[in-house]
């Protein structure tokens, strides 16, 4: 599914490298998480896969079922399936949340060449997504994540995930600023969405959402570098013993 | 530096000796006559705005006081249905002048309307109590002599009077046939105590417009204005509207600017009656170089416990201009004033510029007043976060742009009128299919 080989990446305005030839395959249907301390490069790698500016990339290749990520507009690799649930979800006052969902989801239709979907079958859609993630009507009305508490701004991206249903997932520290419930509610909504034709990319500092996500593979990231690969226990390592003694053999 | 007064006085005379001689006073009955008469007067003594004036420093008067108008194209100037969907009483008024066959019958339960040009063929009318009379107060501490100008010279108007709730909105379509129109048009309202009514406008009067309304809300009274000067690009407009609002009464006016060479709307605002109510709102969409707008407010507080709220958003790109000048004056004794003002703009790209001078006078010492003015670019984390969701970069500023202007449509009071001005501005963001 995602097939990253060799990524070299720097900030577009400083001389600053931060993926440092980055190395990454997420098999179909799978679910890869990504650990690694503050500043390896975790969510400059989910910037640089979704497009956002500010980064170059100076070697190295990204692609998502054969389609060359890098090469496309932001609203071109969503379109093709790539989701990015956001580490910091943004407001945008005067837009409801429905209005956004919905001309997302035509846009992208629009581009793949299909029919948009009709506002009552779009709304009875959303409505019953949203029931399982706990997001009442209120919310949906409400401008995109104004007012929304952590907890909430973060179901919400699952339930944009869950309207848009994108073959490739990439979660940038969803658990960050959660309450156990909140990560249950969210772990809960991300895991009805496995299925076998879509992946995971989940990026966490912490072990624990791991528990409720569990991933197939866990890689380790240090420096702008997948350092270590393994199974769910790696990630128990971590927890236990800090990144100290991994860095340390690498190093 | 300013230039010496006696100059100043001279160059005003000189733009009034230019602008006079193809204006001629209308025949007109007794109380008319003598407040044109007295229009005349006063205007000789101001003579016309020039660039150097400090008042129409951003914006060049020129167009507007020329003998003759610039030649405006018919591009753009088809009407636009906005408030189609509405019911209302349709008025309509073609480069100036009444059309009773396009226009409905003039009677409305709750209002009487008529046309100025028979109001002004009577000896004696209750218009003659606000006719000229509010426009004057509005001359001090500010001049606005193209008002005066039109005081004297306006040949037709309505004149209405709300004497319950008018059943529907009066609905004034301006149409123009013509790219040389030279159109002086004049409206009073009067709102009497208790009442009222709610006045749509459409259109841009003429090739060169130059419009004045005033507006007397009496106790308890409530007068909604809300008003799309469409996307008749090339025609030259001005407007004036002049109110007076008393005790318990309310006044909210919105307007939506797109386009338009050259468009100044003026609103003088006097809160003479305790607990009264202001809202003045505008939204203006400008896309280039000789797009130039300007919102001109001044609002004054002489009463106790009055509110006022100015909410304007400027939309500019390919080297727009928008301007705002707004003032809110407390008079001594205006205690438990609240008034507020925001001007913002938001400026697609580095050549457009919005100009704003906000003003805060207060002589009261129990008052809350704030003023705000912010020019910004798009936002670039929100336009990122839609284009991750799949929608087109072009789509996504769009989307942000309607939000920004939504802000000003919001303070329409009438959810009905509310949702036609979103969606005339969804229609020109090409947006209506997806929303």
């Amino acid at each position: 599914m995602l097939e990253i080989k060799n990524l070299h990446v720097k900030l577009e305005d400083e001389d600053k490298q931060i993926l440092k030839g980055l190395n990454l395959t997420v098999e179909t249907g799978k679910v890869h998480a990504i650990m690694g301390p503050n500043g390896s490069g975790k969510s400059t790698l989910s910037y640089v896969l979704s497009g956002r500016d500010g980064y170059e990339v100076t070697d190295g290749s990204a692609t998502m079922d054969g389609f060359d990520l890098l090469e496309a507009e932001t609203e071109e690799r969503a379109a093709e399936g790539l989701f990015l649930a956001f580490q910091y979800p943004v407001e945008i006052p005067g837009v409801s949340n429905m209005t956004f969902l919905r001309t997302a989801l035509n846009a992208q239709r629009k581009a793949r060449g299909e029919d948009e979907m009709s506002a009552t079958d779009f709304l009875k859609m959303v409505r019953e997504k949203a029931k399982s993630l706990k997001i009442d009507a209120d919310m949906l009305k409400r401008p995109v994540n104004m007012g929304f508490s952590g907890g909430e701004k973060k179901r919400n991206e699952i339930l944009q995930m869950a309207v848009l249903e994108p073959k490739m997932c990439i979660l940038d520290e969803t658990d960050s600023g959660l309450d156990v419930d909140a990560m249950k509610l969210v772990s809960d909504g991300v895991n009805a969405l496995r299925s076998e034709g879509r992946s995971f990319l989940v990026i966490t500092h912490y072990q624990r959402l791991l528990d409720h996500i569990v991933p197939d593979v866990v890689h380790i990231m240090a420096d702008g570098r997948i350092i270590k690969t393994g199974g769910p226990e790696l990630a128990l390592e971590v927890e236990k013993n800090g990144y100290a003694d991994l860095l340390a053999e690498h190093a | 530096m300013g230039i010496a007064r006696a100059q100043l006085k001279q160059l005003k005379q000189d733009a009034l000796a230019q602008r006079q001689p193809v204006l001629s006073m209308p025949e007109g009955g007794e109380w008319i006559s003598a407040a044109r008469k007295d229009a005349a007067a006063r205007l000789d003594g101001m003579g016309l705005p020039t660039r150097r004036d400090e008042y129409w420093k951003y914006t060049r008067p020129d167009a507007l006081t020329s003998a003759e108008p610039v030649a405006a194209s018919m591009d753009g100037a088809a009407h636009s249905p906005v408030f189609d969907g509405i019911e209302q009483l349709k008025i309509v008024f073609v480069d100036g002048v009444f059309n009773a066959d396009a226009s409905d019958d003039l009677a409305l339960e709750g209002v009487e309307i008529s046309r100025l040009a028979d109001a002004a063929a009577a000896d004696i009318h209750w218009a003659k109590d606000i006719y000229g009379v509010l426009e004057t107060r509005g001359q001090t501490p500010v001049e606005r002599p193209l008002a005066t100008l039109n005081t004297a010279y306006a040949n037709d108007g309505l004149v209405i009077r709300a004497t319950g709730t008018a059943a529907k909105p009066i609905h004034v379509m301006y149409e123009r046939t013509s790219e040389t129109s030279d159109v002086i048009l004049h409206h009073v309202v009067k709102v009497e105590e208790g009442a009222s009514v709610t006045l749509l406008e459409t259109g841009a009067a003429g090739a060169r417009g130059n419009t004045v309304t005033e507006v007397s809300v009496a106790d308890k009274a409530a007068f909604h204005h809300v008003r799309s000067q469409g996307r008749d690009h090339n025609r030259q407009l001005l407007t004036h509207m002049f109110a007076q609002l008393g005790e318990e009464s309310t006044f909210k006016s919105f307007t939506l600017t797109p386009q338009g060479v050259m468009t100044r709307n003026e609103c003088i605002l006097e809160l003479t009656g305790d607990d009264a109510i202001a809202h003045v709102a505008g939204a203006l969409m400008a896309d280039g170089k000789d797009v130039h707008q300007d919102d001109t407010i001044f609002i004054t507080h002489d009463a106790v416990n009055c509110e006022s709220r100015q909410v304007f958003k400027k939309v500019l790109s390919n080297g727009a201009t928008g301007v705002f000048q707004g003032k809110i004056l407390v008079k001594q004794g205006a205690q438990k004033t609240d008034g507020y003002q925001i001007s913002q703009s938001l400026l697609l790209d580095e050549d457009s510029q919005f100009l704003a001078k906000p003003e805060l006078e207060i002589y009261a010492d129990d008052v809350a007043c704030s003023h705000g003015s912010t020019s910004g670019a798009i936002d670039d984390d929100a336009l990122y976060y839609l284009r991750a969701r799949g929608v087109p970069k072009r789509k996504a500023q769009d989307l942000l742009v309607l939000a920004f202007l939504a802000e000003a449509v919001d303070e329409i009071e009438a959810e009905d009128l509310r949702e036609a001005i979103l969606t005339r501005i969804r229609i020109w963001l090409d947006l209506e299919d997806d929303l």
